[in-house]
């Protein structure tokens, strides 16, 4: 137990705390756009940047997230290219981003240990830089939902009439990829480049299932994100498993809840 | 220093042009779709606009709220050229097809109140007057019971008023319809053309309405449409003599004129109306 009093676990914890809310948040977006393969590929195309990062010596979150944002451009210009199959740019750009990964892997073979804390996500790496990098995002990430909350709903529900009503959408679009980009790249060290995702559609999975309105889908998401967040870090803390695992299946697990609980009242009454 | 309030000044077109379109034409993937398109669409008009399949009409209305830039041609919106156009408030449009996934987590009241946002509102919060806004709009289309509901749950017919009641919400001085009543069945068709009629006559609003529904254009506009192979045929209602129209300016004068006087600047009289 004296594990959770540990310097590095409260690190974890404070991390934690802090992409439970932005990462659930951003991945509402993406969901109700149908977009939510994007937040998998975004984490993909970062681990490549992290391994790029070891390889040169260059703090590796901040090479990910460059790798990430580079990644949703290319996936807003693709998705253009293609229109209607939108999805398959989300599918090239995931599959570079692993293929150029696993080179980089390859040629770097030294830093192995390393990177499986950037695939699974672990409670032990995360260091005071990364604290002050993961607030900062997560200042940016709320400052921008807080002020742009009605125009990102009107963006997310009928992007026509947000371009109609004179929204800039183009900005907009970039604006939601920038800040999942930097949310995915911040969160891969707790919960892991291959598990990241999860923590972006499942609360939103959660939402659609009991939500009625908007404003109840984003309090949703940030409870559920919460929760398992801190709960999967303390699990993982005492058993000293693999916190992102841990996370995920915390979150299936209350979405299997939700979803029991919701048929259990419709055919209650 | 006082504010010279021109009574009789050109603030207030009798006229207007609200849509002016030159020459406009627009290819896609080397298929031209309009050609040399030229029309005007007058204050207070009603334009019902059908064509066969293809013909381009939800082309043209795209063009006309902005989200397709004419690859020939010039559009003006309220006399301004739609590049410059900033004024997207005053333009209300229900498109064709609202796609979105019946699971979306979205209130009627929510979807309402996103019809007002626009460029110069961005940072503006939702205000006591909005809800007021959206609650007139709600009653005008007959949803008010369904504001708290979410809005996949709704029947097409009811979604449609939700819609239209967000589009209404800017009280637009122009509202364009693309095929409003598609998937909707007769007789709850019937009330939606009654509401639009109801509309028009008794607000100062401008219409174009691309429809299907021969009968009811046919039936309001008092002519017999046709619809040419591939070509767009507009049909065009003048709701109001020059009378109306210059009572109705005069009107409007007053009332800017009135509330100069109470809000206690001095009214100097420029003019005369005749």
């Amino acid at each position: 137990m004296e594990i959770v009093t540990s310097e590095f676990f409260q690190r974890a914890l404070i991390g934690g705390l802090l992409i439970g809310v932005t990462a659930p948040l951003m991945g509402l977006f993406l969901v109700l756009r149908r977009l939510a393969m994007i937040g998998d590929t975004l984490s993909h195309v970062s681990i490549a940047g992290v391994a790029l990062g070891f390889l040169i010596g260059v703090y590796p979150v901040a090479v990910g997230l460059m790798f990430a944002i580079a990644a949703s451009f290319a996936i807003e210009k693709l998705r253009k290219a293609y229109k209607t199959y939108a999805e398959l740019s989300i599918a090239i750009i995931m599959s570079g981003g692993v293929a150029l990964a696993s080179l980089l892997f390859t040629i770097g073979k030294g830093f192995n240990v390393n990177v499986n804390s950037y695939l699974f996500g672990s409670i032990y790496t995360l260091n005071n830089t990364d604290l002050y990098v993961i607030g900062g995002v997560t200042v940016v990430v709320l400052i921008a939902i807080r002020t742009q909350v009605k125009e990102l709903f009107l963006i997310t529900f009928d992007e026509d009439a947000a371009a109609v009503s004179g929204l800039p959408v183009k900005f907009y679009n970039v604006m939601i990829s920038v800040l999942t980009a930097l949310v995915i790249s911040v969160s891969i060290k707790i919960v892991g480049a291959l598990l990241v995702s999860a923590l972006l559609t499942i609360p939103a999975a959660c939402s659609l299932i009991i939500a009625r309105s908007f404003r109840q889908s984003v309090i949703t998401v940030v409870i559920v994100g919460e929760l398992a967040v801190v709960i999967g870090l303390l699990i993982a803390g005492i058993w000293n498993l693999a916190p992102g695992g841990t996370i995920v299946l915390l979150l299936i697990a209350i979405l299997l809840l939700l979803l029991v609980l919701k048929r259990g009242i419709r055919t209650g009454s | 220093m006082a504010q010279p309030y021109k009574i009789a000044n050109a603030d207030f077109n009798c006229h207007q042009e609200v849509i002016s379109m030159e020459d406009v034409s627009f290819s896609f993937q080397q298929q031209t779709v309009i050609s040399n398109l030229s029309f005007a669409v007058k204050e207070r008009d009603f334009i019902g606009l059908i064509g066969t399949n293809g013909a381009g009409k939800t082309t043209l209305l795209r063009m006309i709220v902005g989200l397709l830039k004419p690859t020939h041609g010039t559009i003006r919106l309220f006399g301004e050229n739609i590049d410059r156009f900033k004024q997207w408030e005053r333009i209300g449009y229900v498109p064709q097809k609202n796609s979105f996934n019946p699971l979306f987590p979205a209130t009627v009241r929510e979807v309402v109140l996103s019809g007002l946002l626009g460029r110069s509102k961005i940072f503006k919060k939702v205000t006591k007057s909005d809800y007021i806004k959206c609650e007139d709009a709600l009653h005008a289309m007959g949803i008010e019971d369904l504001s708290g509901k979410r809005i996949g749950q709704l029947s097409g017919g009811q979604q449609q008023r939700v819609f239209l009641a967000r589009a209404l919400i800017n009280n637009p001085s122009l509202l364009i319809l693309d095929e409003p009543t598609v998937g909707i069945d007769t007789e709850t068709q019937e009330s939606f053309f009654h509401m639009i009629k109801h509309m028009h006559q008794h607000h100062n609003m401008t219409f174009l309405m691309v429809s299907h529904d021969l009968d009811m254009i046919r039936s309001y506009l008092g002519q017999q449409p046709a619809a040419e192979n591939g070509k767009l045929k507009f049909h065009i209602k003048h709701s109001h003599e020059t009378q109306n129209c210059v009572e109705d300016n005069l009107a409007h004068s007053l009332k800017g004129l009135r509330e100069q006087m109470e809000s206690g600047k001095e009214v100097v009289l420029i003019g005369d109306r005749n």
